[in-house]
Parts: C-alpha cells; sequence; structure tokens
C-alpha cells in the first residue's frame, strides 16, 4: 500500500495513478447523504460552513461511534456507504468545497467524474463492510459538527493513521475503474446472449 | 418435564443478535477462502484479503463487522408464544445500546429516528406456527446497500425460464459494486408478488452447504453462479472473477398467466443467526432453512 497524507494538494492527487492501492493519514471527515444536503443548503443560504470541509478528504460513512469514559468518541465500525446516493449532490460539492479525496463504496457518475477531473480530486474505493479494520484506522474523533444529524449522518473529524487498502478507482484525469469493469462486463455479457 | 432454562428468551435473542453482528457464518467465511484461492485478479484478491481480515478482528474484537448493522428480521417458527414479540423488542434495543448496532430505523415520512431501532411495523418478525413442541428464531440483519437493489418483476409466462435467468443476471450487474459483492444472490420464482419476494429474502437464510435437492433449481443455481462469476464485476464492482459467493433459489406455483421473478442479494457480510429452544436445550447456528 502506497502511504498518502492529507491535507492532499492538487499535485498530490494528480500523481494518484488509477488502481493504485493506498493508505492515507491525516485528517478525514465523514459525511454522507444528510451533510451533502445540509452544507450546500447553508451555502445557499449565506449561512456559516464548518471550515473541516475545506480541501477535505471525505468519507462517505455513516459510523457506529460508542463515547469513551474521557468523553471523546471512538470508533467501533466504520466501512464505507454507497456513494451513488450522493451523485447528485458531489459534483457541486466538489467544485464549492475544493474537495481533494472522496472515500466509498461503488462509483460515482459521470457529472462527478468530470467535476474531479476539473477541480483536482480522486475516489478512493474502500471495501465495503470492512468495518472494524477502518475503524483503527480512524481512531478517535477530533470532533463532530451537525450532531443534530444522528450518528450516521453527522459529520466526524478525525486524524486518520494508514486508512486502507483503499483503491484510486476515479483518478484526477477523469479515468474510471468502474466505466473500464462495466465495458468490459457488457462485452462478456453480450458475447454470452449471442 | 420443565426445565428452567439457564438464560430468559430475551436473553437468547440477544445472543442470536449478538452472533450474527460479530460472526460470519462458517458456509460464507469457507466460500470467501475459497475464492481468495481462486482469484486470479491482484485488486480483487486485496478485496478479498481485506475482508477475511476483517471478519477475524470482528469476532476476536466481539464488534459488529459492518457498520450497517442493517434492519433485524426475525423468522419465529415451531412453538410460538406471542409474548415473543415483546421479548424480540426488547432484544433489539438492549443490543442497539450494547453490542453497539447502529440506529438504523426511521420513521418513512418525518425520517425521524428515535435511536433504538423499533418503531412502527417493527420489529419485522414473520411467524410460522407448527405443531412442533419446540421454537426456532432465526434472524438476518439486512443492511440497506444490497436491500436497495432488490428487484421483482412480474414477466409474461412466455418470458419463460430464458427470461428468468436474464433478469436475474441483468438484475445483479446493473446492482454492480453497489450490494457489497461477492455476496449471495436469492431468488423467488413464482407464488404472487409478495410471496415471491419473501422467497427471495428466505433463500439468504439457507447455508451455501445446504445442498438444493430439487434438480431444476439446482441446476439453476449451477447455471447463475458459474455466469455470474464470468462477468468480470468481481468484488465491490472493481473487476475479477468473483462476483457472487452463492445462489440460492426458492419456487411456489403460481396464476397460469403470471411469472414473477425477485431478486434480494446479499452482501458478503450475510449476517444470520439461529436458535433452537427446546424445554431442557438451547442450540445455536447460523442458518435456517425456511
Amino acid at each position: 500500500m502506497k502511504p498518502i497524507t492529507s491535507p492532499l494538494s492538487v499535485e498530490d492527487v494528480r500523481s494518484l495513478k488509477l488502481g493504485e492501492i493506498v493508505c492515507i493519514s491525516g485528517p478525514v471527515v465523514t459525511g454522507r447523504d444528510e451533510v451533502h444536503i445540509r452544507a450546500l443548503e447553508y451555502l445557499d443560504e449565506g449561512k456559516e460552513v464548518p471550515a473541516c470541509l475545506k480541501n477535505a478528504v471525505i468519507y462517505h460513512c455513516g459510523p457506529i461511534m460508542r463515547q469513551l469514559d474521557s468523553g471523546k468518541w471512538g470508533v467501533v465500525a466504520a466501512g464505507p456507504t454507497t456513494s451513488a446516493r450522493m451523485n447528485s449532490l458531489e459534483p457541486r460539492f466538489i467544485r464549492e468545497f475544493g474537495i481533494r479525496a472522496v472515500i466509498g463504496k461503488g462509483g460515482m457518475s459521470q457529472e462527478t467524474v468530470d467535476a474531479m477531473k476539473e477541480t483536482g480530486c480522486v475516489y478512493l474505493a474502500a471495501t465495503g463492510g470492512v468495518a472494524v479494520s477502518y475503524a483503527e484506522g480512524l481512531g478517535i474523533s477530533k470532533g463532530c459538527e451537525w450532531e443534530d444529524l444522528g450518528m450516521a449522518e453527522a459529520l466526524w473529524m478525525f486524524d486518520v493513521n494508514r486508512l486502507g487498502p483503499l483503491v484510486v478507482a476515479i483518478d484526477a484525469d477523469g479515468n474510471s475503474l468502474y466505466s473500464q469493469v462495466n465495458e468490459r462486463v457488457s462485452k462478456n455479457r453480450a458475447a454470452k446472449k449471442e | 418435564m420443565v426445565v428452567k432454562l439457564p438464560e430468559t428468551r430475551q436473553q437468547i435473542v440477544e445472543n442470536i443478535i449478538r452472533l450474527a453482528n460479530t460472526r460470519l457464518p462458517g458456509d460464507i467465511i469457507w466460500a470467501l477462502e475459497a475464492a481468495s484461492e481462486w482469484e486470479s485478479n491482484p485488486a480483487a484478491a486485496s478485496q478479498l484479503g481485506a475482508i477475511l481480515e476483517n471478519v477475524k478482528k470482528a469476532e476476536v474484537l466481539a464488534r459488529p463487522m459492518c457498520q450497517d448493522t442493517g434492519i433485524p428480521i426475525f423468522w419465529v417458527r415451531g412453538r410460538i408464544d406471542p409474548a415473543i414479540s415483546a421479548d424480540i423488542a426488547a432484544a433489539i434495543e438492549n443490543c442497539t445500546r450494547n453490542i453497539p448496532m447502529r440506529p438504523n430505523t426511521v420513521n418513512v415520512i418525518s425520517r425521524h429516528n428515535n435511536g433504538n431501532n423499533l418503531g412502527k411495523g417493527m420489529p419485522e418478525i414473520h411467524y410460522i406456527p407448527t405443531s412442533d413442541d419446540f421454537t426456532e428464531i432465526g434472524v438476518m440483519l439486512k443492511g440497506a446497500g444490497s436491500e436497495n437493489m432488490t428487484r421483482l418483476k412480474m414477466l409474461n409466462p412466455s418470458d419463460g425460464m430464458a427470461g428468468v435467468k436474464d433478469f436475474i443476471i441483468d438484475s445483479v450487474l446493473d446492482a454492480a459494486g453497489r450490494p457489497c459483492p461477492p455476496g449471495i444472490i436469492g431468488i423467488g420464482i413464482g407464488g404472487t408478488a409478495d410471496h415471491c419476494v419473501s422467497m427471495a429474502k428466505e433463500a439468504l437464510m439457507e447455508p451455501l452447504d445446504h445442498e438444493e435437492e430439487d434438480d431444476e433449481l439446482r441446476q439453476l443455481e449451477e447455471d447463475l453462479f458459474v455466469e455470474l462469476n464470468q462477468s468480470g464485476l468481481g468484488p465491490m464492482g472493481l473487476g475479477g472473477d468473483t462476483t457472487v459467493l452463492g445462489v440460492k433459489v426458492r419456487r411456489a406455483d403460481c396464476h397460469t398467466a403470471s411469472l414473477p421473478v425477485c431478486v434480494n442479494m446479499g452482501c458478503w457480510a450475510t449476517r444470520r443467526a439461529y436458535v433452537k429452544i427446546t424445554d431442557n436445550e438451547v442450540s445455536y447456528s447460523q442458518g435456517m432453512i425456511l
């Protein structure tokens, strides 16, 4: 696994190659449906959005958290959620906040791939369901915004340590492993049907 | 003679919820291990390796293997005491707090979350009364990633079994990486619409090493298994030789003008557990033939 460190620069991101397996250290925030909806709503309404979103690495994840005796929140389980649910919001989210990497599962729409290429952002595929291993990488939360959204939907902040394995599944040049696989699958399927 | 069981029924239900959350059924572990032996794509092999490592950690640390602890679905079969629904509800509430499980259950319209995985129509319990003198309880923790990919189609009888097969394969391949492959494909053929969906879900409770007795269904399962694994979709839809760990089909007779087919997928973490309670014995396992 190739180690990378956030915050990521555009150059860092553009140097990542499709199919490369990496692990990440440094600041990462969680955000899924509700974080995307609220962040864009707040922008429209001129309200303040948490600073941690700027040039962030966002993890599509709704973790199970547990409050420790110290009062801090530790992660019990935290695998990726299905990124496609954020397809309608992610392109604007990436452009507005200068997101450098999206961690999730299942890939994203062509509109999102286009936004990634335009601004310099990659999609890192986490292995679905691998919640205990990723929880180890996340560790103890550094804080939480929008707690009212609930445990799974809140914006949790982490300083992660070698979170991985993550596959570079959409690179900053607009190449997508999912499109390549999809093409191969369609070809195999068509050959069978003949 | 009635011997008092060492644990209350609520505690026994909590035990199976915990078992399902923290230990992947042995038949699925075996299938994952076999897949990682034959997988020729290195990226796919890394996904399978990450899954198997996670499964081990979850069991050792007694943690939920996946953060989507799902919606718990129960089947209660045999001698049924109606009070069991209250025991199951109390067990879910306790497990949500103590394992812990993620509070997933929300009001469908307001999206309000009670925080305890209970609410209107929950828990979901299917009762199968029989004249046996024991009670069997099965639980499956069904995550949304796989459940959201469910498809039901009322085909025309003229579409025949070729149409059924096409629909199943298209459903799995269109779902791509979203239901966390490699998983189990549960299929219902026949019945009425709701029965067809139930059969597809029930098929996922069956251990992979339980061989189908119906020759036609067994052949269909084998054909689909081979064809889906030749698709190239692979673990997490990232490419590879391992797209499904198993295919399980159930069938029922249907109206002469209908041909219903339902696909209900299980992710690699198809979490199930089972307990049989007699008057003096409690025995656990991780599958149930429904």
